[in-house]
């Protein structure tokens, strides 16, 4: 009986009659690839609406800015850039660009550092943890500048006070993201570290810091972002440090003077230096770590 | 002619008898030595959870021999994958020794390469030849000259030379593995452990893996323990299998010569059925009393 049966329902494989491989290959990717039209493409490029955007409010600046025919309240567009170039060519902005940078730098090198020493302490000791855990509760909600008067008094006029408020301003936001990428690092992969019998240095530097990257990233991003933004803003508290002030101080000075088109041309300075690092140097960063690793969408 | 063997363990000594004799049936390595290349004996581990002390196995033996394909297979919480950490040097034992080439297991090391279930035990900030080469470098010391040798070699022997320069990321599940057990076997380890390595592929995938495992084997003849939850792989795969019950895990059974069972004359699916009534007998006259 049982044979029989099988006879009747036998499993069959019934090949379709469009049967792939006799066709040609690639034979009908035309109605299934097409290509977009040119101002699609070009409408596609973000790069391109955003230009976009600048030159429409460069146009209503202007345009506003001449009306208004106030250059003590709001100077033109074409004011404003005649004075930057002027002041580029003096070099008086270049001169203040390099003090900004030069304490930005120190302070940023030395918040990271301090940063990581932290973190290190962090991750090997529970009560390195709890340190962490405890500080940067207890900082991170106190606007790094808020320091600078008590800076003053402990470290008088002058680059030391800029540096220690910077310090404060970069360490407790990388040392948050260092750790908390650190702890986040997948135990499989520490399984792996622990495979190759990788132990204390070589473990920290070849597994955990290229595994928590993006979390560090993100912690110098936002140390990057709140050093910047503190460092203009000491500086136009005071900015005589060795005879020279920063960029916050070129725009403090000229307000002073009443040379608007100068301060407007200091702002430029700032938000084009602002924008140069965080979107060329950071991006950059992340183009080729990060988003190449297929870490970060 | 041996045909499958599947015992129950009486006592510990006969276990071990037991799996001698079968070792010498079977086909051997070259220089397959008699002495076991790995020793567990009487192992208990326990491992601590935030409000628990769980005894994950209890008084576990086996041994495995040069080039076995060792099965570990039971139920969920039957401390299979805790075994092999254990192997592995990740946990210590509470009671009982790890032994390897004589030498107790104090800590994970590259002569017990592990190959894990997930997809992110690659690095993903290293492309396919240089996650290979990395394990090469830092814990066999070779050159980059040497190591990138013998990655290209194996990362060949996996058929994914063409991917080679690939950041991981970009591969299919299947690939993934791949890379790590040419990883592991780059090394040459004294044991490749992999722990449900095929676990969370799809089942065309998965097939496909078993069978180039397989073939992976016939080339070197590598020892290997292998964890898996289902029987169909642990048939198709070993050539021994150790059966746990769980809560704790114990041993239940073993089953040698299992290379003997074939897909041909349904022997395999036979032996697929005795290991299933097996595992789940308890379960079964329980349910029936209740």
């Amino acid at each position: 009986m049982k044979p029989k049966e099988a006879l009747i329902a036998k499993p069959q494989i019934i090949l379709s009659d469009g049967d792939i491989g006799s066709r040609p290959a690639h034979a009908n990717l035309a109605p299934v690839e097409q290509k977009l039209s040119t101002a699609e493409l070009v409408w596609g490029i973000g790069a391109v609406r955003k230009t976009l955007i600048i030159l429409i409010l460069a146009v209503l600046w202007q345009t506003y800015a001449v009306y208004l025919d106030n250059p003590l309240l709001f100077p033109t567009l074409s004011d404003t850039i005649t004075t930057l170039i002027d002041r580029f060519a003096d070099g008086t902005l270049p001169a203040r660009i390099g003090t900004t940078l030069k304490v930005l730098l120190m302070g940023y090198a030395a918040g990271t550092l301090l940063a990581a020493l932290l973190t290190v302490l962090a991750i090997n000791t529970r009560i390195g943890t709890d340190f962490l855990e405890t500080m940067t509760a207890m900082f991170n909600p106190l606007p790094a500048i808020s320091l600078l008067p008590l800076a003053l008094i402990w470290f008088g006029l002058g680059t030391p006070s800029l540096v220690f408020v910077l310090v404060h301003s970069v360490l407790w936001a990388v040392a948050l993201n260092t750790h908390s990428g650190f702890l986040g690092v997948s135990r499989t992969l520490r399984m792996v570290g622990a495979n190759y019998g990788l132990t204390g240095f070589s473990y920290v530097t070849r597994i955990l810091i290229p595994a928590a990257f993006p979390s560090i990233l993100t912690g110098l991003k936002i140390g990057w972002a709140f050093a910047w933004r503190t460092l203009i803003a000491a500086e136009l508290v005071f900015g005589v440090s060795s005879g020279q002030g920063g960029l916050g101080w070129f725009i403090f000075e000229n307000r002073n003077l009443l040379d608007i088109p100068a301060v407007f041309a200091g702002l430029l300075t700032v938000i084009a230096i602002g924008l140069t690092v965080e979107n060329l140097v950071f991006q950059t960063i992340e183009r080729r770590t990060i988003r190449k690793w297929g870490m970060k969408e | 002619m041996s045909w499958p063997a599947f015992e129950r363990h009486v006592s510990q000594h006969e276990a071990i008898k037991m799996s001698e004799t079968a070792v010498s049936g079977t086909m051997r390595g070259p220089g397959g030595a008699r002495s076991p290349l790995l020793t567990v004996d009487n192992v208990t581990l326990r491992y601590k959870t935030p409000s628990l002390l769980v005894t994950a196995t209890e008084d576990v033996s086996f041994n495995v021999a040069r080039s076995d394909r060792f099965v570990l297979l039971g139920p969920s919480g039957c401390g299979k994958s805790t075994l092999l950490k254990g192997v592995g040097g990740y946990m210590k034992p509470a009671a009982g020794s790890i032994c390897i080439n004589g030498r107790p297991v104090t800590k994970p090391g590259p002569d017990r390469m592990m190959v894990f279930q997930e997809f992110d035990q690659l690095m993903p900030w290293k492309t396919v030849l240089q996650n290979v080469m990395f394990p090469l470098v830092v814990a066999r010391k070779l050159s980059q000259k040497q190591a990138s040798d013998i990655a290209r070699a194996y990362i060949d022997k996996v058929k994914l030379t063409r991917a080679i320069d690939s950041y991981p990321h970009t591969l299919s599940g299947g690939m993934k593995q791949r890379v790590a057990i040419a990883r592991g076997m780059a090394m040459q380890p004294d044991i490749l452990l992999m722990d449900e390595p095929f676990a969370a592929l799809d089942a065309l995938t998965r097939r496909q893996m078993q069978d180039e495992l397989l073939q992976l084997w016939d080339d070197t003849k590598f020892t290997v323990i292998f964890v898996t939850h289902s029987i169909a792989e642990a048939i198709k795969i070993s050539n021994r299998i150790l059966l746990l019950s769980p809560h704790p895990g114990r041993v239940k059974a073993e089953v040698v010569n299992v290379d003997r069972a074939s897909m041909g004359d349904g022997s395999a699916a036979d032996l697929e059925r005795e290991i299933h009534n097996l595992l789940f007998s308890e379960q079964v006259r329980s349910g029936a009393t209740s």
